[in-house]
């Protein structure tokens, strides 16, 4: 197996992890499998888009975040913060009343991400332009999306948009214009408040980019129930520049399902759901998909506004974001289209390309064709013996996968409930059999347990 | 199985076989071409695909109408296809012309009323 070294946000805690393999069956890159009781992730599979996360009944998938405390290592303290934070509130707590609780539990700056759109959009349909060839054009923006095309459909990883996503060109802008200002460089802190956990693994190890203007990330969550608790305790109020103010009604609904497909000239489709996405990435990997120009494609169901560390229903988060839009009159631009160019320009037209992405394949069994072909072979023999119902026993989330696992030295055939059974007709003595499954669920699985938890849905 | 099935199926094969994505596009292209001819004239019929280092050979049989003038068939832009079929984005009359334009080797042998055999290879490595 491939080593990796690409940071992942998403880590499972091996102490509250019960191996329920809850996680396991959802993952869209077969990334994770059951060993000793726990659930283990492929680190070079993962793809941080949290479906794991949702979906345990344990909470034991935790998103690493940056220490909120580490914002005091700066004497300028900037919160980057994407529009869907401010429409997670209740009814009565306005927009003003989020920033000045922003501003209050430490920050010194509140910025908006989607502040660089309007001058983005113009470079987006710049390069679809300029790039023809390249058609359907992915969009940039979800950095879930970029790793699963990589790892699962390298071949379109040339149909991914160079061009850098809002929090990328906001955080160049803004530590631009503070040391225009007179601020030290060093002294700037630009902390992230994050809906996802892909978002945070894209600014520990950008694809694309060498390094990340953005200091640290803290999870929105976390923000949300700090100024919540501060508005609702009445902290002073102080006056502050309403950022949101100077937003157009374009950049308030970027991040929602359907904002970069509206802006974007041309046959544009908004995708949202991480298995819409792949269903239409497999059309069009068989040539399927005739005359789209751009694709926005975003993991989260209703797109950011459903990240796994929001915390307001998905829904209500986009009505709340569109109704504010409706409200701004549509001539107001961003902050980034306000300034003038010839201060910026320059500065932003180097950094609005993203170098040249690396397609890393998790589908190939071996980098040489005839060794990948003895591997199938094998793991299609393995597959004639195992049962076909995908049913997870054997620690692995499919048939196939076990297959995969064990040509790539990963697994034994033994793992298999259904071959156990016919082994034990043979030679396999049952009490053999039994230790192999403790080794895969551990020593506790098999003991009585009335306090098992509960699956989450139904 | 519906046209598209079998192109699929290939696709996901030479992908783990990490065959160099442009000479799967062309096995991908032609074989999803002549899956649609076969759905769109003979309704069904059957797709053999053998693969081994060097090339991906594909052998189409169908007991479709068959093909009278197989010459004028080859024929860019030449099409039995109905305007309405036409709106629904197919029928160009690029089927054949496609399939040869991104294969190795090609041939097809057809008799009226009896059916088509489609044979073609993509070579994997350079010969």
């Amino acid at each position: 197996m491939e080593t990796s070294t690409f940071h992942h946000a998403l880590k499972i805690q091996s102490e509250v992890c019960i191996g329920c393999a809850h996680c396991m069956r959802v993952c869209p890159t077969e990334a994770l499998r059951v060993k000793g009781g726990k659930a283990r992730l492929q680190s070079n599979r993962c793809i941080d888009c949290g479906e794991c996360y949702r979906v345990c009944p344990t909470g034991a998938i935790m998103v690493e975040q940056d220490d909120f405390n580490s914002i005091f290592n700066f004497r300028y303290r900037v919160a980057l913060v994407p529009s869907v934070l401010l429409a997670q509130y209740p009814e009565d707590v306005s927009v003003e009343m989020v920033i000045q609780a922003l501003l209050r539990i430490g920050f010194t700056k509140v910025a908006i991400v989607e502040d660089s759109v309007d001058y983005l959009i113009t470079r987006i349909n710049n390069y679809i332009i300029t790039n023809p060839n390249r058609k359907p054009i992915i969009s940039s923006f979800c950095p879930a999306i970029v790793r699963l095309v990589q790892v699962r459909f390298p071949w379109l990883v040339g149909n991914i948009m160079l061009v850098k996503p809002p929090i990328d060109l906001t955080s160049s802008f803004i530590r631009k214009k503070l040391t225009k200002e007179g601020i030290p460089q060093q002294e700037v802190g630009i902390f992230y408040i994050t809906p996802c956990a892909a978002k945070i693994a894209a600014v520990k190890s950008p694809e694309g980019e060498d390094v990340s203007e953005i200091d640290g990330v803290i999870n929105m969550d976390l923000i949300y129930n700090r100024t919540l608790h501060d508005i609702r305790s009445g902290g002073t109020k102080q006056s502050v520049e309403n950022g949101v103010a100077n937003l157009s009604p374009k950049s308030i609904t970027w991040a929602l399902t359907g904002g970069e497909a509206l802006s974007i000239e041309g046959k544009s489709l908004a995708i949202d759901g991480i298995s819409n996405v792949i269903e239409f990435l497999e059309r069009m990997e068989t040539n399927e998909v005739y005359g789209v120009d751009f694709l926005e494609l975003r993991a989260c169901d209703e797109s950011c506004a459903g990240g796994i560390l929001t915390v307001g229903n998905s829904f209500l988060t986009a009505e709340r974001l569109r109704k504010q839009a409706r409200y701004i009159p549509e001539s107001k631009t961003g902050l980034l289209s306000q300034v003038k160019i010839s201060e910026y320009g320059d500065m932003l037209k180097g950094r609005v390309g993203l170098s040249r992405l690396e397609p890393r394949s998790i589908v190939k069994l071996d980098d040489s064709m005839v060794k990948a072909m003895s591997k199938m072979e094998r793991a299609n023999k393995y597959l004639c013996y195992l049962p076909g119902i995908d049913c997870g026993v054997c620690g692995a989330p499919s048939c196939q996968a076990l297959a995969e696992d064990i040509v790539q030295g990963e697994g034994f055939l033994s793992q298999c409930v259904f071959l156990q059974k016919i082994m034990e007709q043979n030679k396999l003595d049952p009490k053999h059999s039994f230790r192999i499954m403790k080794k895969i669920w551990g020593e506790n699985r098999f003991t009585k347990d009335c306090d098992k938890p509960k699956r989450k849905k139904m | 199985m519906r046209a598209g099935h079998a192109s699929s199926e290939v696709k996901k094969i030479l992908k783990q076989l990490n065959v160099e994505p442009s000479l799967v596009k062309r096995v991908v292209v032609a074989l999803y071409e002549a899956e649609v001819n076969i759905v769109a004239h003979a309704y069904n019929g059957i797709a053999s695909v053998d693969i081994d280092a060097s090339r991906v050979l594909i052998r189409l049989d169908d007991n479709g109408p068959g093909i009278s003038d197989i010459e004028l068939a080859m024929q860019p832009g030449f099409s039995t296809a109905s305007s309405t079929v036409r709106e629904m984005g197919f029928g160009a009359g690029m089927g054949l012309p496609n399939i040869k334009n991104n294969s190795d080797e090609f041939s097809i042998s057809s008799e009226v009323g009896k059916g088509t055999h489609l044979e073609f290879v993509v070579y994997l490595s350079s010969k």
